[in-house]
């Protein structure tokens, strides 16, 4: 029976584990560098087998019928016009820009995963008893999980994009909040599956989208990384609830792939941060009393670009600590040029990057690799933490929380036990900032005050180029 | 004018507390300073020398008679009887150790400094005469050490056969101990060092030594920077450390003080017998009662069985240039601390802790112990349940479960998933399956994520989560119009999606260079 051998469903489900397979070994490629470029293309393969086969078995199936030629056209319009968009925003986006076309794109996920929902209650298939109830269950759920994804990721957007003020929203009883509409959420599932109306629908993609804006919302700004991540792993979520809707192996396995993978590496940006996993997933982790009163005030020193040129001139080796005011700055390019030079001098020149560092895991390095720094004198923090007491020099070019001596020697402090490069055990420190205000945490930094300390003010482009010119 | 007296020191003692340098950075702050005849003579500080920096030199009784004396060790009674009342005099004066001493000098009436109570705070730095001069003592501990020691410290591979490198324990890692085991380790020895405190271990490798950790369930944290008393099962295991260790090596140095207290006993009469012949010790404790048994306070014992053990109380002193300027430093820090105005008028602020704490007898009144200063690197216990309080704001309390309930919680989760498949009808298990599967594979695929990669892995599993176009597509046949444009607005923002996540990860990695390849 050649028919019943071939048909599309079976071709279309062997297609599906091919692309699963192809996912699977682009996460895998992803981890090294040597296999990086391999993994994307792995997991565009997969994406294009999926969508071959996705196309072909919803085509064939349905061919004939008026609406088929209609959503052929639109299918057709629409991939091409939205591959534009991808592929022109792709292009144009400043490596700064990452964290927010990321967040951005994460919102498309969960936008997506609403739509499949809805399209799921408005074109229900006829099943009966349990499997309705599931069915329903299932629209309920991936609505849900899509919407908090989707407005979630908006304000993560508008407040790495600066759209929107980062400091934490703090509404008065805000885990009771949380916890309510999830509770809400439940006997509204409930309800639903008891009752399909449309506007219980309505209700919780409301109580969704509501619930994504609070929960991101009160993440201050520079806990964003970690926000990104989870978001992630949200959308994964989302993608993995249509499949149990659809009925699609391909959405369950990938979508679970993503969710898992992006829960893990919040995880490690959580220990990382010293935060604990569960606040994170919950949001509001991110909440700091300010402290006021006892700040710490000292003397600090300040330094001109031509003695800190003359400083690095004499030094045996340099560390560089990048923060997220080199991203603000642009100053990666005079930055590397300063590398450049260094170790064309025979400085040992070293990068040390907090995991946490910049507004996305790994943010600094993306930029550094954009200016062509290699990535082979870039190390992590636990790789450079123990050398920086034999350091000549350390530059902290627009870093403040990552760096601060508070988090290691004041137990009261809000950032304590939070693992940090220690910056001060260097010989040297100098620090590049715009002026003496506090970091992102909004914790003083009792580093500008060290001895070993000095600061050269002004925009770190600017500095790290008129120290260039010194050299 | 406010005139400064140096005085010569009595007995034996070879510093002096000023030397021409400081005698210059004296005058400086606005002082008239006179020095008596030959007072820097055994340091090699000839009185020309301070002459020629503008002191007068001047007769014994005549240099008592300043406002402000600067001695090094505690005046004798005889010397007392020679201030000045409402004079100031400066040194070292072990207020702990000698109530009779601030007694006296309280019914004199003077004011009096010591220097050796400066805290221990890193703006006192400047003037911690006992760091100086245990810098130096250390030092010079290894020096007679070496003199008495019958051998190289250094190995050697000789035409005349091969010599073996010496052995030393360093008993403390103060700054005494550290500077021993700089000074031994550079002389080429292994040198190997014992501290309660276990903060000190990166200190002894940094400076060439190994540590050796007492392996107790016990961690000393100090909150002033010195060493405390330590605990009963610690010394325990301690002992048997020293005893292993004197049957090995060749040299010890103890240097183990507690402030307040005798030193504690740590080399016991077993051990020293069980040294080589021609091992040394030198107990750098021995004024304060000695580490080592046997040792005596100032003179060099030799056992029976050839083991010399030297309980000098003068090794500062045995280096008197070197002691006498970083004494005399110190001391003019201190000085400079003192006179605020810089015009050579002494003004003690109470309210700062430095010269609170130095002051022992203001005015005839003893004002010593000072209140306490409490400086460390290392936290204070009761501080860290705040630290977890401030650590865990968030919606919930950060708690970590037991091992008992992290296994509950994993039982639990197997059961509930295993009923819902139980109970749940197909095609919900085969779909449960192929979750629970794919979250298992999701987690161990990225495990061993390179820090760097992390951007480059978020933005391509955020491409492939644009899969939830499959969703769409599957539902834009559907005949009704209002299922067709919302799949069809889904189609086109995952595709967004899809294609802008795969080309900025492209983007990325293509800029991605190993430093061989930077340079295209």
């Amino acid at each position: 029976m050649p028919e019943n051998l071939l048909t599309p469903e079976s071709i279309a489900g062997a297609a599906y584990i091919v692309a699963a397979l192809l996912f699977i070994l682009s996460l895998a490629g992803l981890s090294r560098h040597e296999t990086a470029r391999a993994g994307v293309g792995w997991g565009i393969a997969g994406m294009a087998i999926a969508l071959v086969a996705t196309v072909w078995l919803t085509f064939s199936e349905a061919w004939g019928e008026p609406s088929t030629t209609l959503g052929l056209g639109l299918l057709i319009a629409t991939v091409l016009i939205g591959g534009a968009i991808g592929l022109w925003r792709a292009r144009v986006v400043q490596m700064t820009g990452m964290p927010e076309l990321i967040a951005l794109l994460h919102s498309f996920v969960g936008l997506a995963a609403v739509l499949v929902g809805w399209n799921g209650h408005l074109a229900a298939p006829h099943l009966e008893g349990a499997l309705l109830d599931i069915h329903h269950a299932e629209v309920f759920i991936g609505v849900f999980i899509g919407g908090v994804t989707f407005t979630g990721s908006i304000v993560a957007f508008l407040k790495l994009s600066a759209r929107m003020k980062s400091a934490p929203l703090v509404l008065p009883g805000k885990n009771v909040l949380n916890l309510g509409a999830l509770v809400v959420f439940v006997g509204l599932t409930v309800w639903y599956v008891n009752d399909s109306q449309l506007w219980l629908l309505v209700v919780v993609t409301l109580l969704a989208l509501a619930l994504g804006w609070h929960l991101v919302a009160s993440i201050g700004g520079g806990d964003m990384p970690v926000v990104v991540s989870m978001l992630n792993s949200y959308s994964g979520w989302a993608a993995a609830a249509a499949g149990f809707l659809l009925n699609n192996d391909l959405l369950i396995v990938t979508g679970a792939l993503v969710g898992s993978s992006g829960a893990y590496l919040s995880y490690i940006m959580c220990k990382a941060m010293n935060r604990s996993f569960i606040s994170v997933i919950a949001g509001g982790f991110g909440i700091e009393a300010p402290r006021k009163g006892d700040e710490e005030v000292g003397e600090y020193r300040e330094i001109q670009a031509e003695d800190a040129a003359e400083l690095l001139r004499n030094a045996s080796s340099v560390v560089i600590t990048p923060g997220y005011g080199m991203a603000v700055a642009q100053a990666q390019y005079p930055v590397a040029d300063l590398t450049h030079k260094l170790r064309e001098r025979g400085v040992h020149v070293r990068f040390g990057i907090h995991p946490v560092a910049g507004r996305l895991p790994g943010h600094m390095n993306v930029l550094l690799a954009e200016a062509k720094v290699p990535y082979d004198i870039v190390e992590e923090m636990d790789e450079i933490n123990d050398d920086l007491g034999q350091t000549s020099v350390v530059l902290v070019i627009g870093a403040n929380d990552t760096v601060n001596p508070a988090a290691a020697e004041d137990p009261s402090s809000p950032i304590a036990g939070m693992p940090v490069l220690r910056v001060w055990e260097a010989e040297n420190v100098i620090v590049f900032k715009r002026s003496m205000s506090t970091g992102y945490a909004g914790v003083p930094n009792p580093l500008f005050y060290r001895d070993n300390a000095q600061m050269l003010f002004g925009d770190a482009k600017d500095r790290v180029e008129d120290i260039l010119k010194a050299l | 004018m406010t005139r400064i007296g140096v005085v010569t020191e009595l007995g034996s003692e070879t510093r002096v507390a000023a030397t021409p340098a400081t005698v210059k950075q004296l005058i400086a702050l606005g002082y008239e300073v006179a020095v008596e005849a030959g007072a820097g003579a055994r340091s090699s500080f000839p009185d020309a020398a301070y002459a020629a920096e503008g002191a007068s030199i001047v007769s014994t009784s005549e240099a008592f008679a300043s406002d402000v004396v600067l001695k090094v060790n505690p005046p004798s009674d005889a010397e007392i009887a020679m201030l000045r009342p409402g004079a100031t005099i400066a040194g070292l004066l072990s207020p702990a150790l000698r109530p009779e001493l601030l007694e006296a000098l309280s019914a004199q009436g003077v004011t009096a400094v010591a220097l050796d109570a400066v805290p221990r705070i890193s703006r006192a730095q400047s003037m911690d005469v006992l760091s100086s001069m245990a810098n130096i003592a250390g030092y010079r501990a290894v020096i007679e050490a070496a003199h008495e020691f019958g051998r190289f410290f250094t190995g050697q591979v000789t035409a005349a056969g091969k010599v073996p490198p010496a052995k030393v324990l360093v008993a403390g890692a103060g700054v005494a101990g550290l500077a021993a085991i700089g000074a031994a380790s550079s002389l080429g020895a292994i040198v190997r060092a014992t501290d309660p405190r276990p903060e000190v271990a990166d200190q002894v490798k940094s400076i060439g030594g190994e540590y050796l950790a007492v392996d107790v369930d016990e961690v000393m944290q100090s909150s002033d920077g010195y060493a405390k008393a330590t605990s009963e099962a610690y010394d325990r295991r301690a002992a048997e450390i020293y005893s292993e260790q004197a049957r090995d090596v060749d040299l010890i140095i103890t240097t183990a003080l507690i402030p307040g207290r005798p030193a504690p006993k740590l080399i016991t009469a077993a051990d020293v017998a069980s040294m080589k012949p021609g091992s040394v010790i030198v107990d750098m404790a021995a004024g304060q009662g000695g580490n080592v048994a046997g040792s005596v306070a100032g003179e060099r014992v030799v056992t029976e069985n050839g083991v010399t053990i030297l309980g000098y109380t003068d090794l500062a002193s045995r280096l008197p240039a070197q002691a006498s300027q970083l004494y005399g430093t110190n001391l003019a820090n201190l000085i400079k601390l003192l006179t605020p105005a810089k015009d050579g008028r002494l003004a003690i602020d109470f309210d700062d802790i430095v010269q609170r704490s130095v002051t022992v007898v203001r005015d005839g009144e003893i004002t010593w112990p000072p209140p306490p200063v409490k400086v460390s690197a290392a936290p204070q216990a009761a501080a860290v349940p705040d630290a977890a309080a401030a650590a865990s704001v968030g919606p919930k309390p950060k708690r970590t479960l037991s091992k008992g309930g992290r296994l509950a919680l994993i039982v639990v989760g197997i059961a509930a998933l295993f009923l819902v498949n139980a109970v749940a009808p197909p095609p919900l298990p085969q779909h449960f399956t192929v979750l629970v599967l794919s979250i298992v594979v999701g987690f161990y695929v990225i495990g061993k994520v390179h820090h760097a990669l992390h951007t480059p892995l978020m933005s391509v599993t955020n491409a492939i989560s644009g899969i939830i176009i499959v969703g769409a597509i599957v539902q834009i046949t559907s005949p009704e119009p209002i299922v067709q444009v919302l799949s069809a607005i889904a189609i086109l923002i995952a595709s967004i999606n899809i294609f802008g996540g795969f080309a900025v990860t492209r983007r990325m990695l293509g800029m991605f260079a190993r430093g061989d390849q930077a340079g295209r």
